[in-house]
């Protein structure tokens, strides 16, 4: 069921909210279930600052299904300021304004409109830093 | 004259504004072949990926951040608008979801055309007021439509104000007082499952801005026992470059005074966000114990008139979020066929 699917998902996809190893502060996006052996309770979520930096991106010019209305638009790996790298669609942005290394933050956006029947699915995307 | 039992003020404030605009002589130029006057210089598109529950949420945060208050404390997240992305389904628990609020929170949508985020922010200072709650968040965003080649469409824009209302100690600007004026005049609406409003052309001004407008802010300044000289600034609800020029002139009010609020010119008419953004945009440059007159106004029709006074905390907490500035500085033009295609004004097949 695809509602229950993007439903699971929010509050990583929202907030950006992760998770904290309560033992040895390692931080780990998205969030996993419990590995085989763990005791519930040794990773707590925490919400990352969404602030980080554009490790490497691409520019889709042949976009998948469901994308055409975006046109041509760019992907990146984000190297959060808490460790992770996230991978996201850039917004605000065209090709010539990204390079790797430059300062950007996440934003909640439309990730995808599944049909006037469907839901809206909201997440987050990276831009250049205000 | 309505005010709280316990003072209220807004303990923070956030503006957000698209990255893109189209230029007015650009719609003129499919519409008119670019003859006779355009209303604003030009006005924000949401992007894509943009609707009023992404802005609201920007908007929010910037709210938070300057407040410095945990979204976990906030008692309600209520949004007003008149282009909630659904018909059915709240706004409201996707910002609270995406703020980060406790499940124990007050969610909802509210409706008065470009005043909806006003009903909010009287709502909030009652909530607050009361002590059902500490701190409230009335959002106004709009992504508004107006119909290809209409007069509307020239200034139809996309925007939102954030307000976070709290006991009036914590505050930035204390909420002195406030009033609520309506009457039923049918100047602008929007009948269910049409895609876009009808106006009344010239009625939309005389018995519907300027009455409502005028009433409400006559009714606080009297209650109050002031005049226009007694605020440093004022803020009016801004449909179009002219209408709050217009109404601030009879009003006794200087063209200095509503300046810093006046955001129309570059970015047309954002409805719901167009007086709370201004408000946001005024907050930009106020110094603790100016005064600010905000008279909101909804087609419907209804103004709401609030006094508000600076204090010093708005000094440390003003660079926590961007500034309305910086929104208005990022403009990126975009064409009429790319606009047209954004904001599914294309026929598909």
């Amino acid at each position: 069921m695809e509602i229950a699917r993007h439903w699971r998902q929010r509050a990583a996809r929202y907030r950006l909210e992760g998770q904290r190893h309560r033992a040895s502060g390692a931080v780990r996006f998205p969030p996993q279930p419990l590995a085989l052996g763990e005791e519930p309770g040794t990773w707590e979520p925490v919400v990352l600052s969404g602030r980080g930096e554009l490790y490497s991106f691409s520019v889709l010019r042949q976009p998948p299904a469901g994308y055409e209305s975006l046109g041509v638009y760019a992907v990146g790996l984000v190297r959060l300021e808490e460790g992770p790298l996230v991978s996201a669609q850039l917004t605000d942005c065209a090709e010539q304004d990204l390079a790797i290394g430059m300062p950007v933050e996440m934003v909640t956006r439309r990730l995808a409109d599944t049909g006037e029947d469907g839901v809206l699915v909201y997440g987050y995307k990276f831009r250049p830093r205000l | 004259m309505m005010r709280p039992q316990r003072p209220v003020g807004l303990v923070g404030y956030g503006a957000y504004i698209p990255r893109y605009r189209i230029a007015a002589a650009e719609i003129a130029r499919v519409w008119t072949d670019g003859q006779g006057g355009v209303p604003v210089e030009a006005k924000s598109v949401p992007g894509p990926d943009e609707d009023v529950i992404t802005m609201a949420i920007e908007a929010a945060r910037n709210a938070l951040a300057r407040a410095g208050v945990a979204a976990a404390q906030l008692g309600a997240v209520w949004v007003g608008s008149e282009s909630h992305p659904y018909s059915v389904k709240p706004s409201g628990t996707v910002v609270a979801e995406a703020l980060g609020t406790s499940p124990w929170v007050s969610a909802a949508d509210w409706e008065f055309a470009c005043k909806a985020g006003s009903e909010a922010l009287t709502a909030s200072m009652a909530l607050v007021g009361s002590g059902m709650a500490d701190y409230a968040l009335a959002i106004g965003a709009d992504t508004a439509q107006g119909r290809p080649g209409d007069a509307l469409e020239y200034t139809a824009s996309a925007g939102a104000g954030a307000l976070l209302v709290g006991p009036a100690e914590q505050a930035l600007a204390t909420i002195d007082a406030t009033v609520s004026y309506v009457s039923d005049t049918p100047d602008f609406f929007r009948r269910a499952d049409r895609p876009y409003p009808v106006h009344g052309n010239r009625f939309t001004g005389e018995p519907a801005y300027f009455h409502q407008i005028q009433t409400a802010a006559r009714r606080l300044l009297e209650a109050m026992g002031r005049s226009a000289a007694d605020f440093t600034y004022a803020v009016f609800h801004q449909p179009n470059t002219k209408f709050p020029q217009a109404v601030a002139k009879r009003l006794g009010f200087s063209e200095a005074q509503i300046a810093p609020g006046l955001l129309s010119p570059r970015i047309g008419n954002t409805y719901s966000g167009a007086a709370m953004a201004g408000l946001c945009a005024t907050l930009d440059v106020a110094q603790p114990g100016e005064t600010i007159l905000l008279t909101t106004y909804g087609s419907g029709a209804g103004s709401d008139a609030y006094a508000l006074t600076v204090t010093e905390h708005l000094l440390e907490r003003r660079a926590r979020a961007p500034l309305t500035a910086a929104y208005l500085a990022r403009e990126v033009f975009v064409d009429y066929a790319l606009y047209a295609k954004w904001r599914g004004k294309l026929v598909m097949g």
